[in-house]
């Protein structure tokens, strides 16, 4: 059966199929994330020479560093003097191969794009309003350097935007209590899919990790009785 | 190189009676004038002349020692110490003599030839010596001995007071007297007596041949020694290259870049002549000296190997930290001192480009040269009850230095889930009960007031949960750092978690948990 005679939907598997093959051959793979994360990302983790725009860093941040860092790759912080070092440890980030820069004030590109030359996850708040020269800049480096960087706050050529949102605590009432997870809806909107991709996350677990959402709810608050 | 002495070749001997207490006197800044006594696998080695009156002698027990003499200092023996100090005396002797052999840290040989020449006499030559020691260091105790080979004068210095010399040819009337334990020789010095030779006189009229098929060569050498025909010569050290570099500004300097300017040559002979010694710098000194006689010094550490650029950097960032606080004036002077080196054929990078931690230190170095030596950090975890003391931030290349272990229970810190931003510097926040009034603890500890309103800035968030007090108390003992505060978590309307502090009455954020 030559290709011409075969039903275009399979011709269609192969010729992507084979297509993928070959990209794979040009492009280093994609940095890995956590599987909850993966489902929601396009290329089912962090694409080499691409930028993502996160709302509301914090623990979302830890959970896209921690995989990367446990494989040994190097991260780099720009701009969060508040970065909770403790919090990223029990996260899964190897403090070892972890540089801060946490105030480079104006210098923050300069900064950035340095670190982009040998580490390749670095995570950045931007000082100020980002304009397109230099993200432009930034990224043809990135692309470059085969790096991902991730944003904390808007980007112009972001690949894909994380949001939080619908955050709810568990644990602590009205005077009693104690903090011990919280459920997030992250979503994920790409810039090459027109589709938004959410799920229900529990982003911290009481051990400080991601996981998925129990399907059941459990019971939010109980009260004596009788 | 072993050849028979001629009556040219005379020895000079420097011997410091019980150098090791000199050395702890010279290193502590300490009087030695006092009993002292160094003490190795609990036998004196040494003692000082007080020590001695009182009875102590070397190879004493310890214990024996201190009954004789109860006042006694007992030091342990520190062979690193003995030999540092002793450098000191070799530099003042090498200045006046070249050639000097380090026989063992408190004794010392060079050739008499030329200095006493010089001087006129070998006496004077001893003299002058044993001045240059005591001019320039302190020590009185030095003794010479002058004589043909190394051997004869070190016996000539044992007997001397302060100059013992032995003349061209009299070595073997000289030791003919002396006990036979002075060989050195542990074996030979206990056998001997035995077979009734008790002097060196004795063992030197002894047959050589019958020496040798009886002790070997071994005794052989023994016996010529005691003949007196030493036929060891000085081997004089190489001295070791000098390789700390210091710079004087002449008018004084007072811009940072001029400082750096001026010194980029003299850092570069500075890595030049550590390079030509086969060594890289790992851990570099640089003090810099301020015309008010202000003195600033810093250590530096690199995780790879200081390159002039580097070391410019950190003469850089160390006057600019320096500059307004400890410096006031104009720079007069720079010293750089290598503090650790290592040697360079561990440090020449690779031939098939260098590896990933390689080209991360090279950038991390990059950003720190653009903000400074601590704008680049490296966390660590270490102990603490508050979140902010326990992540530890480490300058990139700096040895982290931990004030207390992370592994402890510290009683009344967070635990997980951790919060993901941490507040360097606690936030000052108001946190309000329904009626605007401001929550706070009696004296029981009993919240007064349910919060219902947190204010952080401008910002105005309700309160939808909270909990606490946790209280911690810590360090009462210590006026200085005693903490008394209450922790809460309160978690506001939009979903934020915050860790709040009471303490003294105000409302602090410590972190978010974002």
């Amino acid at each position: 059966m030559t290709p011409a005679e075969l039903p275009r939907t399979e011709l269609l598997a192969r010729l992507r199929a084979q297509v993928a093959v070959k990209e794979s051959r040009i492009r280093q793979a994609p940095f890995p994330v956590h599987p909850e994360l993966a489902a929601l990302l396009p290329d089912r983790g962090l694409r080499p020479g691409s930028a993502y725009s996160l709302t509301g860093a914090g623990a979302l941040l830890l959970a896209l560093l921690a995989e990367p860092s446990r494989e040994g790759h190097w991260c780099g912080v720009v701009g969060m003097p508040d970065f909770g070092a403790e919090a990223a440890a029990h996260a899964g980030v190897a403090l070892d191969r972890l540089a801060l820069v946490p105030d480079p004030a104006e210098q923050w590109l300069a900064a950035t794009a340095a670190l982009l030359e040998a580490l390749p996850i670095v995570a950045v708040r931007p000082t100020g309003r980002v304009s397109e020269g230099d993200a432009a800049k930034l990224m043809s480096r990135l692309r470059d350097r085969e790096a991902v960087l991730l944003v904390d706050g808007p980007w112009p050529r972001a690949e894909a935007q994380l949001s939080v949102s619908n955050l709810r605590w568990s644990g602590v009432g009205v005077g009693c209590g104690y903090l011990s997870s919280r459920e997030v809806t992250v979503t994920v909107s790409s810039r090459r899919g027109p589709l938004r991709r959410s799920a229900r996350l529990v982003l911290p677990t009481p051990t400080g990790h991601l996981a998925a959402a129990a399907a059941v709810e459990p019971i939010s608050s109980l009260r004596a009785v009788g | 190189m072993a050849r028979a002495t001629g009556a040219g070749d005379r020895c000079l001997v420097l011997w410091f009676p019980g150098w090791p207490v000199t050395a702890w006197a010279l290193s502590e800044g300490e009087d030695a004038a006092r009993p002292v006594a160094v003490v190795s696998a609990n036998r004196i080695v040494a003692c000082s002349p007080e020590a001695a009156a009182e009875g102590v002698a070397t190879g004493q027990r310890r214990r024996e020692a201190q009954s004789r003499c109860p006042t006694l200092l007992v030091l342990p023996a520190d062979e690193a110490r003995d030999s540092r100090e002793f450098g000191q005396v070799v530099e003042c002797v090498e200045r006046l003599a070249p050639g000097v052999q380090v026989v063992r840290p408190g004794v010392c040989a060079l050739r008499a030839r030329g200095l006493s020449g010089y001087v006129g006499s070998e006496a004077e030559a001893a003299e002058v010596l044993l001045e240059a020691v005591v001019v320039a260091l302190g020590p009185t105790s030095g003794r010479v001995g002058v004589a043909d080979g190394l051997f004869t004068a070190l016996q000539a210095a044992y007997a001397a007071n302060p100059v013992g010399i032995v003349p061209a040819g009299g070595s073997a009337g000289f030791l003919a007297a002396l006990p036979v334990s002075r060989l050195g020789d542990e074996s030979l010095s206990t056998l001997l007596p035995r077979l009734g030779v008790h002097t060196l006189g004795d063992f030197a009229a002894l047959d050589a041949a019958a020496v040798r098929d009886r002790f070997g060569q071994q005794g052989l050498r023994l016996h010529t020694q005691a003949c007196g025909q030493d036929p060891s010569l000085v081997q004089p050290r190489v001295p070791p290259p000098e390789l700390t570099r210091q710079l004087d500004f002449e008018p004084p300097l007072t811009l940072v870049d001029q400082v750096a300017f001026t010194s980029r040559a003299m850092v570069e002979e500075f890595i030049g002549g550590l390079t030509a010694a086969g060594l890289a710098c790992t851990e570099l000194r640089v003090e810099l000296t301020g015309e008010l006689d202000e003195l600033v010094a810093r250590t530096w550490l690199t995780p790879g190997v200081f390159e002039p650029a580097a070391v410019i950097d950190r003469i850089r960032w160390q006057l600019q930290a320096a500059a307004g606080g400890q410096l006031n004036s104009g720079i007069v002077s720079l010293r750089l001192e290598p503090v650790a080196v290592d040697a360079l054929v561990n440090h020449v990078p690779g031939l098939f480009g260098s590896g990933t931690d390689e080209r991360v230190h090279h950038v991390l170095s990059r950003v720190q040269g653009m903000l400074g030596h601590d704008g680049v950090l490296t966390p660590r975890i270490g102990g603490g009850r508050w979140l902010a003391e326990r992540q530890v931030m480490v300058p990139w290349g700096d040895r982290p230095v931990l004030g207390t272990p992370a592994e402890r229970p510290w009683p009344g810190r967070v635990p997980d889930p951790l919060p993901a931003a941490v507040f360097a510097e606690p936030r000052p926040v108001q946190l309000q009960a329904q009626d605007g009034e401001a929550v706070r603890l009696d004296d029981r500890g009993q919240l007064c007031g349910q919060p219902s309103v947190l204010r952080v800035g401008e910002e105005r968030l309700e309160v939808a949960g909270w909990a606490g007090p946790w209280p911690i108390d810590e360090r009462a003992w210590d006026p200085a750092r005693h903490r008394s505060a209450g922790r809460f978590q309160v978690v506001d309307d939009a979903g934020t978690a915050w860790l709040l502090v009471l303490q003294a009455g105000r409302w602090w954020a410590e972190a978010r948990y974002d």
